[in-house]
């Protein structure tokens, strides 16, 4: 059921669960190609299982997640690598590993037993070190560096891996807002200038206004909406989904839907 | 794909190697690797001390062979005491501490690495405490003989490592659980240890208790096979995993993402790593520390991020056939157990460990 050859990644009849308790039924999505995809929802919607699924981190109960028309677990884990990166929400960075020696675990996808280090393992690091702005940084230690610094390493590792897709989850998590901003441009970046497709999980809707080129809002395991955020985003549905009345304005910036929070104060009855 | 982009901004990129590291080609390219030279001259570093504690033990002790008239004895030529001493004795117990040192420092990387906690070593998850139990049960129980308690300090450990294992899992092996798990089943086998020796007769008791020490006296070549057989059949299976492991460390789901399948390089790595201690332990029994502090010294050493399986053995190699030779001559002619040495050595080593994470407010 691909109705959509254009689309290199989809998911249909999903049911994802841990262990027995199931986050999401019957579901279908997919995601358009070359867009920038952020998927959206109040806590614990079951956004960053739907990642996990996509991502093949989590295998679904039932239902098959398509990777360019095939079920993507049949693919050798190696060949998925090399098609599809993913940014996990939390990696760990083994005591006094070196930023280049990061970035250039990426390369793994792409390297065999007899060829553990090519010139063009060699060329895709510095190019993916280059483009995140962390080159200077080539020689220091990851320890060493603050979060953001570590926010864009983590990024060039998934980079150097060359793979058209790329899956973020919640890469603005535990950053500042300047670093926040900072890691959104460089995604937007790649996704207009180096045609990446991309999917991120994000926290804050503006930013997903303003940056996504295709939303998936979320609730309770379901895809409520699906579109451009210009259509997608109504008053209506922000209050249906987070149980908050706004008002949507549009952002002076961008010109994409801004949500501002209603004024409660003094009228404010207890939330459920 | 991107490639076109790719080659555009290649030139513009200056090529980069990781820090300390330098890359190897063959003229075509269809070979190249990444080494460190700083990892070569520490390896080759601990491979001389080996050598030379190894010479040392064999010429030294009660009946004394003049360094020079040690390779004539090794090749078997010589006076008929010397080369009755250095081939019969000192060597294959120089080599069993070489071997066993070897076995304990790989597994040892190896189970840190999985459990991503400087702790993690078999002695602190359970696997020596299991073993100890294993083989005290066949010497007080069955009155057993060395080849049976041998059996039995790896069956104990197995068993135990299979247990602290499932007792710890869920969704996935977490490095502190497996920890906790493993010292509450020691604190558990330790008192099983303690109810079997109140039991027994004081002969076998007293036997049980230096097994438990872990100790070299008298190993001989049956004990050298033992070990380096076990080494030569597990170790290139763990180093082939190797660097699956290490891409372990980046955790799971990164790893999955780099495409490192995480069940596999596990299991094989944790099923090579309980066979390769208990190859040890049968050897030479529990011997302490050494699988604790030898992949910690040696990637301290080597400075690289990450666990580094062939400095581990090397390490534990020079760790335990100097501290075999401190245990012949520290106190001669009474000989210590070499286990005892070891805990001295790695306990103090624990000490600055703990105070170390702690400064840096890790633990």
């Amino acid at each position: 059921m691909i109705d959509d050859a254009s689309t290199r990644l989809t998911g249909q009849d999903l049911t994802l669960s841990y262990d027995q308790r199931v986050i999401s039924r019957d579901l279908a999505v997919s995601i358009p190609d070359n867009s920038f995809t952020v998927i959206v929802g109040p806590n614990a919607c079951g956004k960053s299982t739907l990642l996990r699924a996509l991502s093949r981190t989590l295998k679904p109960a039932q239902g098959d997640v398509l990777l360019d028309g095939q079920v993507i677990s049949s693919y050798p884990a190696k060949e998925v690598a090399r098609r599809l990166g993913l940014l996990p929400q939390s990696s760990i960075a083994p005591d006094g590993i070196g930023v280049a020696d990061l970035v250039a675990r990426g390369r793994f996808p792409h390297q065999s037993f007899l060829r553990q280090w090519s010139s063009q393992d060699e060329a895709v690091v510095a190019e993916a070190m280059e483009s995140t702005g962390v080159t200077a940084l080539a020689d220091r230690s990851v320890d060493e560096l603050s979060g953001g610094q570590r926010q864009r390493v983590w990024l060039a590792m998934v980079l150097a891996q060359q793979t058209p897709l790329l899956l973020l989850d919640e890469p603005t998590t535990y950053l500042d807002i300047a670093h926040q901003m900072d890691m959104l441009d460089l995604c937007a970046d790649l996704h207009a200038e180096q045609g990446h497709t991309l999917v991120a999980v994000l926290h804050d809707l503006n930013h997903a206004c303003r940056y996504a080129t295709h939303l998936i809002v979320m609730k309770d395991g379901a895809i409520v909406a699906e579109g451009e955020p210009a259509t997608v985003v109504t008053a209506d549905l922000v209050e249906k989904v987070f149980g908050l009345p706004v008002r949507i304005i549009p952002d002076p910036e961008t010109h994409t839907p801004m949500i501002v929070p209603v004024d409660r104060r003094g009228t404010r009855r207890d939330h459920d | 794909m991107s490639d076109t982009l790719t080659s555009e901004r290649r030139a513009a990129a200056p090529a980069l190697t990781p820090r300390g590291a330098k890359a190897w080609r063959s003229p075509r390219g269809r070979v190249s690797f990444l080494f460190r030279p700083r990892t070569l001259v520490v390896g080759l570093a601990l491979v001389a001390v080996s050598l030379a504690a190894l010479v040392v033990s064999v010429s030294v002790g009660d009946y004394q062979i003049p360094i020079s008239a040690v390779p004539a004895a090794l090749m078997g030529f010589g006076e008929r005491l010397d080369v009755f001493f250095v081939q019969g004795v000192r060597l294959p117990r120089a080599l069993t501490a070489i071997g066993v040192g070897a076995a304990l420092g790989i597994a040892g990387a190896v189970f840190q690495s999985l459990s991503r906690n400087a702790l993690g070593s078999p002695d602190i998850i359970g696997f020596t405490s299991g073993a100890a139990t294993g083989a005290v049960a066949a010497i007080l129980l069955l009155g057993a003989g060395r080849l049976v308690v041998s059996l039995g300090a790896v069956a104990g450990g197995l068993i135990t490592a299979g247990v602290v294992y499932l007792l710890a899992m869920k969704n996935g092996v977490q490095g502190y659980r497996l920890v906790l798990v493993g010292i509450g089943v020691s604190a558990m086998l330790a008192s099983v240890r303690d109810y079997l020796m109140t039991r027994a007769d004081l002969t076998d008791a007293l036997g049980a208790q230096i097994w438990m020490i872990g100790s070299l006296n008298s190993r001989g070549w049956a004990e050298v096979g033992a070990v380096w057989i076990g080494l030569a059949v597990l170790a290139p299976v763990i180093f082939a995993v190797g660097r699956r492991l290490r891409f372990l460390e980046l955790g799971e789901e990164t790893a999955r993402g780099l495409g490192v399948s995480a069940q596999s390089t596990q299991i094989i790595a944790l099923a090579a790593a309980s066979a390769l201690t208990g190859a040890a332990i049968a050897v030479a029994g529990p011997i302490g520390f050494v699988a604790l502090a030898a992949p910690q010294l040696a990637r301290r050493l080597t400075r690289t991020g990450g666990t580094t399986l062939v400095g581990a053995a090397l390490m534990g190699s020079a760790l335990l056939v100097v501290a075999d030779l401190v245990a012949m001559r520290l106190m001669a002619p009474t000989q210590l157990p070499v286990g005892v040495v070891t805990a001295v050595i790695g306990g103090s080593y624990l000490i600055w460990l703990l105070y170390t994470e702690w400064r840096g407010g890790r633990v």
